[in-house]
């Protein structure tokens, strides 16, 4: 890699943004770190990528960025997806910050879907992509209605979808986007990550940020903060399980992804989370293959 | 009993420059069932709607009295304790069931919602609650699971009342419960609720325009016309004798009431 290949491109300011905008984003995340899980508006940008791509993410990631981030971007928990590499490459030429696909070199790390299998540490900063971050939307459309249950922590709706769940299923089929209740006040959703993930988010030692753009909203789980799945006594909240180990590096405690091997039935299950299989096969990925 | 369960004085409510109730007062007493009766645009639903917590009223006060407490204005209480009295004291059934069901949750959902919302979180505790109202109410058991858009009429009605008993209200509000079903099923329909006030001992607000329905149920009637209550009284008293000359035309346009 030349040097100038490090330099930010010259017609953009630092991280894409300008700094008004930044300036506007951090105290919406301020005040969202205040209030954990409680979804702050603010003036979401047109970003130079569509609607449910992550515009919400990398307005987030954009106002946190430094000079001595290091940054990482995944996808479904893979670091080599169109999405990743190519926001990953935006905040490289915008901003000519260090890019990893290593989960512990990383200070911050952008997010579709996934939380990475390594436990996270202090310092670190996760930040979601978030389609609706409403999690009442599907059960209320009214916003003044929503406001006003988050409002009086009048929850019991969120209990009747599970309990319709179990009355259909005979268990709570719901596997993703698993509703969360953050410091035992306000009711969130976790973005669609699997709920196999969600056990992750509780007391996480790192900074969770969401940031939804098509619906103006930004929330934040700060670090070590309780967050509990709902669930009822008799049914207990669980996370999916898999019979088998992934195909590639026999990891047993990981999510697994199927994928289908050719046009005879023929399938596997492999790690979701790139960077965590391969640092247990001991390779490391074609990080030269980015720029 | 010595104090009323719902004051009421001086109610108003205007929408625009139509005044659809005017100086309604008037007094609830615990296992007392109260008809309103009137011909259409009287002011009965709004009333309801007021009395209920739906609707605020644009002059006057509504008091309710929870167990052994002082009486407390249903619109100067703080919201969340107005909501938390509308979904554990008293609760009103719709005349169409799709405002008072929830159409895309099946019908164990819809008589548990009172119970998750007031905190309960065991599921089998929930259904068997569900199972009891069900049975309790005349609906098959069998049939917890279906929609309720899968359900008649009549079974909605009981569905909705199901839905509203499962939290032990005070006063139940009914609005035309007995609308748009056929003679026999609101024969039974009443059968039900003349049993369930009796035994639940509950107070009961029912507007009706059929009569015969203010017969067969209520203690006290109140007669509307045009946004005002033109005669009040015993229900045989009022049927029997009416007073003002709305009243003895209303009674008198019903054969056998």
């Amino acid at each position: 890699m030349s040097p100038s290949a490090r330099l930010p491109a010259q017609s953009f300011n630092f991280a894409y943004l300008d700094e008004q905008t930044k300036k506007m984003i951090r105290r919406a995340i301020l005040k969202a770190v205040a209030i954990p899980g409680h979804q702050v508006p603010f003036a979401s940008r047109e970003m130079p990528l569509p609607y449910g791509w992550g515009t919400g993410g990398i307005q987030v990631t954009a106002a946190i960025l430094g000079k001595d981030d290091v940054l990482k971007v995944i996808d479904q928990g893979a670091d080599d997806t169109t999405n990743a590499v190519n926001i990953r490459r935006l905040f490289a030429k915008t901003a000519g910050v260090r890019t990893t696909t290593r989960t512990a070199e990383a200070t911050v790390i952008q997010t579709r879907h996934r939380i990475p299998e390594l436990p996270l540490k202090d310092g670190q900063i996760l930040v979601f992509q978030v389609p609706i971050p409403e999690p009442l939307r599907w059960l209320e459309p009214k916003e003044a209605e929503t406001l006003k249950l988050h409002a009086l922590e009048d929850y019991g709706l969120m209990h009747v979808h599970l309990y319709e769940d179990i009355a259909t299923h005979g268990r709570i089929a719901r596997s993703y986007d698993y509703p969360i209740l953050v410091h035992d006040r306000y009711l969130s959703s976790p973005s669609p990550i699997p709920k196999f993930d969600n056990p992750k988010l509780d007391r996480s030692p790192a900074l969770l940020l969401f940031g939804a753009g098509r619906e103006k909203r930004i929330y934040a789980i700060p670090p070590y903060t309780r967050v509990k799945s709902l669930d009822f006594d008799d049914h207990p909240f669980s996370v999916q399980r898999w019979d088998r180990a992934c195909a590639l590096c026999g990891a047993r405690d990981s999510f697994l992804d199927e994928v289908v091997t050719d046009d005879r039935g023929n399938r596997m299950f492999v790690c979701s989370d790139s960077d965590y299989c391969e640092s247990r096969r001991g390779t490391t990925a074609p990080e030269a293959a980015d720029d | 009993m010595t104090e009323p369960l719902l004051r009421v004085r001086g109610l108003d409510k205007n929408f625009g420059r139509v005044a659809a109730c005017r100086a309604v007062s008037l007094d609830l007493w615990p296992g007392e069932v109260l008809g309103i009766v009137g011909e259409s645009g009287s002011g009965k639903t709004t009333l309801l709607r007021c009395l209920s917590g739906e609707l605020e009223p644009s002059a006057g006060t509504i008091e309710f009295r929870a167990a052994e407490g002082p009486f407390e204005d249903v619109y100067r209480m703080g919201e969340a304790r107005r909501r938390f009295l509308m979904r554990t004291q008293w609760g009103i059934v719709h005349q169409n069931p799709r405002d008072g069901l929830r159409m895309r949750v099946s019908a164990g959902g819809n008589v548990g919602e009172r119970l998750m919302a007031a905190g309960e979180r065991h599921y089998g505790r929930i259904r068997a609650e569900a199972v009891a109202w069900l049975d309790r109410v005349e609906l098959d058991p069998a049939r917890i699971d279906d929609l309720p858009a899968l359900f008649s009429g009549g079974m909605q009605q009981r569905l909705q009342i199901a839905r509203i008993l499962v939290s032990r209200p005070r006063i139940v509000y009914l609005d035309e419960p007995t609308g748009g079903l056929d003679v026999s099923i609101q024969a039974r329909l009443l059968d039900l609720l003349r049993r369930l006030v009796r035994d639940l001992a509950l107070a009961v607000v029912i507007v009706t325009h059929d009569l015969g329905v203010a017969r067969l149920l209520t203690d006290r009637l109140m007669v509307m016309r045009r946004g005002e209550v033109v005669e009040e009284g015993l229900t045989d008293q009022v049927l029997d004798d009416p007073h003002h000359a709305y009243s003895q035309l209303l009674v008198s346009s019903v054969i056998g009431a």
